[in-house]
């Protein structure tokens, strides 16, 4: 299942929101995606979905990949003695090509190209025991534990790893793995999506987006330059990074700045964007202290390179560019309730007509949060 | 006893363009020209420094190596022989100057660097911002924030004293006596210019000084010349040196007849006494001995100011670096085996130390192993020679690089290799009243200035094809190093790949 070489690629990313959280089904974000079908080459595509097992929102949603039945059934060896399981089961797919009936009539567009060899697909709904957590937090526990597999089980690995949410991905054209994964039947208040555009050998199932570490989710275009002081940043913090692709740095450097460091949203995103000193030096006093403490504690964490990010959490969903817009991102809302983001305009017009349009500038993030508790 | 030594190099006129100006024999401040009806030269004197070959206005005079044949041998080089030969004449410890010419491998000019293609795109630096300024000094692992009354957010983590430079090129450590005053202020000048910092060394700071406080690293060696608390205050940062690439493990000694009327004010020593630098800080036996100082060091500048330490590139240099972190050093400064100095035995210069780049790489590595990297930064010295060694070094994990004898070489040092004589012609290395006048530190100020800007030019160049925009992603990102004729062991200590492999 692993791919051990390094794969740049371009792509196409779209992210839809309701701040309300009222819960919508997946066939919105597949139009979205799909119009974008020229931006991506077949060789990956994915979603996370936000909101989607109501009646398993406390648990950890862990959805795995498997090589075969011999290192699942080590992996489920391995989850019996650190998690309590609650519910197992294949994560239900429709393989091969779709037909029309299947889809509601939306196969003309979507689904038609066969998504071949896929791994085994399994979700374990898991609970941490208590147990477990006397000198380490839960979510650090997790933490630990998914690194722990994606590092030491061959032929496994952690597609997403938060609650009330998950990961869908694999080879193949986002629009038809949408499909594969029956994403027209799960309802969520955030999608995120992504095609991928590997520009060499073919890309493998872990590796396409979105990359996930506990709810955090990222669908990213574009690739990160800093990547090698990135890897080297966050490894002393017990970060294991074992994928080879330079999004995962993404998803842990948040992981560290808002859940480890509990830096607000915002200014996190100044220490992954940072302002130019030429501006800094321009600042308010007190603005102007703040952000250059951050960029002489967090040089490490600065990504550079070319790249659109858009970022799922539980509670919002965050777009934003590298510091001289190198790759492209537009932002729409509809009504109080809708945030769009997504690398072309086309891709948000494709379902919906929205009342502002923007393109935010460079390094400067677009952050939506939920207005109060999920439905 | 006559001496056996055959001459090192051959001075050849041309009588028939040479003007008899005398120019020649008024500039060579080794003695070997003298004029008997026209310039003859001595050429046992001659020490190949060029100052007779670039005043001379007819460009009548040439220096070439004296090829004196001797019987092959791969085994006993004509420097072999004439080293015994001098050592059989005097029965002393051969001093030299400046660092290792040995024929050891250059690392640097084994690694390679990486640039964009398509995938991810170069950035141009002459259209958009390319970011060089560093800061030096101990780093939190962590910020804190916290919201004020108005629901603003505040900085709560108060940081310790960070240097901030514009380029990430400081220059050497080169004390007042070892080099001219003259010197000094062109290092001090050229500091203020770049926005960057000179040393001075461990031989104190001349009034003259004063002045250019911000851009000053005040030296506090084994023979603590000059340390005042007014010293200590008046700079950027303190250093604390315990080595020296060039003599790990050896102090220093600048002879009595240098210590003039104010060098000896300087220095706190009297007029004509030898200056000598014991080997030991002798209130230095252990790391916690140095945490003393570092702490003394600190409460004196009431924690205004950074401490660096000094140490040279050895053998064990990761372990010692950490210990110096954890004793309180918010700087550490590596000096490799290729670094320079005023005077210094030959056989410790050419035989001890280990190079600058896999001193600078394994302290990097062990201070990230440890989770203690942010807490000092690291400057790379000994033999930085272009801006390609710098972006290398920064690669490697250096915050910054030193550079003693490239500055020294703007100035016009032609690395003769004779500076503990004093007589440096070039009017650096030396005390002499008449030699030290030929050094404007105007001139030498803005020649210095000249080769920062040139390699800050060049640094933007390398990081706009390496499609980053500031250099904090350049620093330690070994991802975008490659080796080429490496074995695999030296790859592996550099933390670094072969040329050829991708990502």
């Amino acid at each position: 299942m692993r791919c051990d070489c390094y794969i740049p690629s371009g792509c196409a990313v779209s992210g839809i929101m309701s701040k309300a959280g009222e819960r919508m089904d997946g066939n919105d974000i597949i139009r979205s995606i799909a119009l974008m079908h020229d931006r991506s080459n077949g060789l990956g595509g994915g979603f996370a979905a936000y909101g989607i097992y109501p009646r398993h929102a406390n648990e950890y949603a862990f959805h795995m990949m498997f090589d075969n039945m011999e290192v699942k059934d080590q992996c489920e060896e391995y989850f019996k003695d650190t998690f309590d399981i609650v519910l197992d089961e294949e994560i239900p797919t429709r393989p091969g090509a779709v037909f029309e009936q299947d889809t509601s009539g939306r196969s003309a567009e979507c689904g038609t190209q066969p998504i071949t060899s896929p791994p085994i697909l399994w979700r374990y709904f898991m609970d941490v025991p208590e147990h477990r957590t006397k000198f380490v937090s839960e979510r650090e526990y997790v933490v630990e534990k998914v690194m722990d597999i994606n590092s030491k089980f061959t032929g496994t690995f952690v597609a997403s790893s938060g609650k009330n949410m998950g990961a869908f991905k694999g080879v193949g054209y986002p629009e038809d793995i949408g499909m594969f994964y029956k994403l027209d039947e799960y309802k969520g208040y955030i999608w995120t999506a992504h095609g991928r555009f590997p520009t060499n050998t073919p890309g493998w199932w872990g590796g396409a987006h979105p990359f996930c570490l506990l709810d955090w989710s990222i669908v990213h275009n574009g690739e990160i330059s800093s990547y090698g002081i990135n890897k080297r940043y966050l490894e002393p913090f017990g970060y294991k990074l074992e994928l080879r692709t330079d999004t995962e740095v993404v998803a842990y450097l948040f992981d560290l700045l808002i859940r480890r460091h509990k830096m607000p949203m915002d200014l996190a995103v100044k220490a992954l964007a940072s302002p130019f000193w030429k501006d800094i030096d321009r600042m308010p006093k007190r603005e102007q202290k703040i952000a250059t403490a951050i960029r002489q504690v967090y040089g490490g964490a600065l990504l550079n390179g070319p790249f659109s990010i858009i970022l799922g959490y539980s509670r919002g969903m965050v777009g934003f560019n590298d510091r001289i817009k190198l790759r492209p991102m537009t932002c729409a809302t509809k009504g109080d309730d809708m945030l769009y983001m997504s690398s072309e305009e086309s891709a948000i017009r494709e379902i919906t007509d929205p009342d502002t349009v923007w393109s935010p500038k460079a390094g400067t993030a677009v952050i939506g949060e939920l207005n109060g508790e999920v439905e | 006893m006559m001496s056996q030594i055959p001459p090192e190099f051959i001075v050849k006129i041309d009588y028939d363009t040479c003007r008899r100006c005398r120019r020649c024999v008024m500039n060579c401040s080794f003695g070997c020209m003298q004029f008997k009806d026209r310039v003859v030269p001595d050429h046992k004197k001659c020490v190949a420094c060029h100052r007779c070959v670039t005043f001379c206005p007819e460009s009548a005079i040439s220096i070439t190596k004296n090829e004196l044949t001797y019987k092959d041998s791969a085994n006993w080089l004509p420097e072999t022989r004439q080293n015994i030969l001098k050592q059989a004449e005097t029965g002393g410890i051969l001093l030299t100057g400046m660092g290792n010419p040995r024929p050891y491998q250059i690392l640097w000019d084994h690694m390679l660097i990486d640039a964009c293609q398509v995938t991810n795109p170069s950035i141009d630096p002459l259209r958009e911002p390319m970011e060089l300024r560093t800061f030096l000094g101990r780093k939190p692992n962590r910020l804190e924030f916290t919201r004020d009354g108005n629901d603003e957010i505040e900085l709560s983590t108060e940081l310790q004293p960070q240097v901030k430079l514009d380029v990430p090129i400081v220059f050497a450590a080169m004390s007042y006596g070892a080099i001219s005053l003259n010197a000094h202020r062109a290092l001090a000048m050229a500091a203020k210019n770049s926005g960057t910092l000179m040393n001075t060394g461990e031989g104190g700071i001349h009034k003259d000084l004063n002045s250019y406080t911000d851009n000053i690293v005040v030296q506090v060696a084994s023979g603590r010349f000059g340390v005042t608390s007014e010293y200590l205050n008046s700079s950027a940062m303190v250093e604390i040196k315990i080595g020296q690439g060039a003599k790990p493990g050896i102090g220093g000694h600048l002879p009595g007849e240098k210590v003039g009327e104010d060098i000896s004010k300087t220095r706190m020593i009297p007029v004509g006494t030898d200056a000598l630098s014991p080997a030991p800080h002798h209130d230095i036996y252990s790391i916690e001995d140095l945490s003393q100082l570092i702490y003394a060091i600190k409460e004196a500048t009431d924690y205004t100011k950074p401490v660096s330490v000094k140490i040279s590139a050895v053998h064990n240099v990761a372990a010692i670096a950490s210990g110096i972190v954890r004793a309180g050093a918010d700087a550490v400064t590596i000096d490799g085996f290729r670094g320079g100095t005023g005077a210094s035995p030959m056989v410790i210069r050419d035989n001890v130390g280990i190079p600058i780049e896999l001193a600078l790489a394994a302290v990097d590595q062990r201070l990230r192993d440890e989770g203690i990297r942010n807490n000092a930064s690291i400057l790379c010295a000994g033999s930085i020679r272009n801006s390609g060694d710098v972006a290398k070094a920064i690669a490697l994990g250096a915050d910054a690089v030193v550079i003693g004898t490239a500055a020294l070489v703007a100035m016009g040092c032609r690395v003769c290799q004779k500076c503990y004589t004093g007589n440096c012609a070039w009017g650096i290395a030396t005390q002499k009243p008449e030699l030290v006048r030929r050094l404007d530190p105007q001139v030498g100020a803005e020649r210095l200035s000249n080769l920062v800007t040139a390699w800050g030019y060049e640094l933007q160049e390398i990081l706009g094809s390496l499609g980053v925009n500031s250099i904090e992603s350049l620093r330690g990102s070994r991802e975008r190093l490659r080796g080429i004729d490496l074995d695999e062991q030296t790859l592996k200590l550099l933390g670094i790949k072969p040329a050829g492999i991708g990502q």
